[in-house]
């Protein structure tokens, strides 16, 4: 059992410059992570972004509404353009008033490659191993009560796209 | 990553869950134990090259996780796994694997939708 990364593969019909715009922009990966971000990403730079409703998914913005404004702290690690972008964030700060900076954050690696006419977006985050138990316990905990309300939210946007 | 979260869930007994598992040599426990079922503090020591006092400590330190259970079998105690626990430390990546597929949807809506 590998509790320390998850790996996420996915196939987007979108070119690469596409692509990496919406994950290299800071205002386009808000957009769609959820985080509205002052300034722009550059290597190695502390950065902190406010929590903001998703503009893409109704439901997803009812959910997300109540940690609206809360503060994302994040560092961009590298930039490599077009082939790959990295992060380091603490993934599960998401309690008011709780100073995470001490604690060790996961390394998030974005990777595009070219692959038929679309682009194969890899996405790793690892490091969970490292993060302190009560948080990693914590924010399992606090899932629980998500957990069924996201599967839903899955298979209403499948059920939606479903004759696109 | 950010993503909504209920304050207050009634599962703060899953800390030492994690602290049980973050140790290479328990981790080792409970493989034994995966694969060959039930067995005696005698065989789980066999070929570790760690004393029966250590394996005992990890033993300890799982059992009060909740990890593992133990039994008296006439002068052995025989240990167990507790599989209900081991799924719930599974479920626990799984969950952020889930947010991971939600961004990745919003993503795909964003960088597809035609300009």
């Amino acid at each position: 059992m590998n509790t320390d990364r998850i790996e996420k593969t996915v196939m987007l019909h979108a070119s690469r410059e596409r692509v990496w715009r919406a994950i290299s922009s800071a205002d386009e990966f808000g957009l769609w992570f959820g985080v509205a971000f002052k300034g722009s990403f550059a290597e190695n730079t502390r950065m902190t972004g406010t929590i903001v409703p998703t503009t893409v998914d109704a439901d997803v913005a009812r959910m997300q509404e109540p940690h609206a404004g809360m503060p994302f702290e994040f560092v961009v690690d590298r930039i490599e353009p077009m082939d790959r972008i990295s992060f380091r964030w603490h993934p599960f700060a998401m309690e008011p008033g709780v100073d995470y900076s001490h604690e060790p954050m996961t390394h998030i690696v974005f990777e595009l490659e070219d692959s038929n006419g679309g682009t194969r977006l890899t996405i790793t985050e690892s490091g969970f191993d490292r993060i302190p138990i009560e948080r990693r316990a914590k924010a399992f905990a606090a899932n629980e009560g998500g957990w069924e309300h996201q599967s839903q939210l899955v298979g209403k946007y499948l059920a939606l796209h479903a004759g696109a | 990553m950010p993503s909504p979260r209920t304050a207050n869930a009634p599962f703060a007994d899953s800390a030492p869950l994690f602290a049980a598992l973050g140790d290479a040599s328990r981790l080792r426990i409970v493989a034994r134990l995966c694969e060959g079922g039930p067995q005696s503090i005698v065989r789980l020591t066999e070929g570790t090259g760690m004393s029966r006092q250590a394996i005992t400590k990890h033993l300890r330190a799982l059992e009060g996780a909740g990890l593992l259970r133990s039994g008296r079998e006439g002068r052995e105690r025989i240990w167990q796994l507790q599989a209900r626990r081991l799924t719930e430390v599974r479920r626990h990546l799984e969950q952020i694997s889930t947010q991971w597929d939600d961004a990745i949807e919003r993503l795909r809506r964003l960088v597809e939708q035609p300009i």
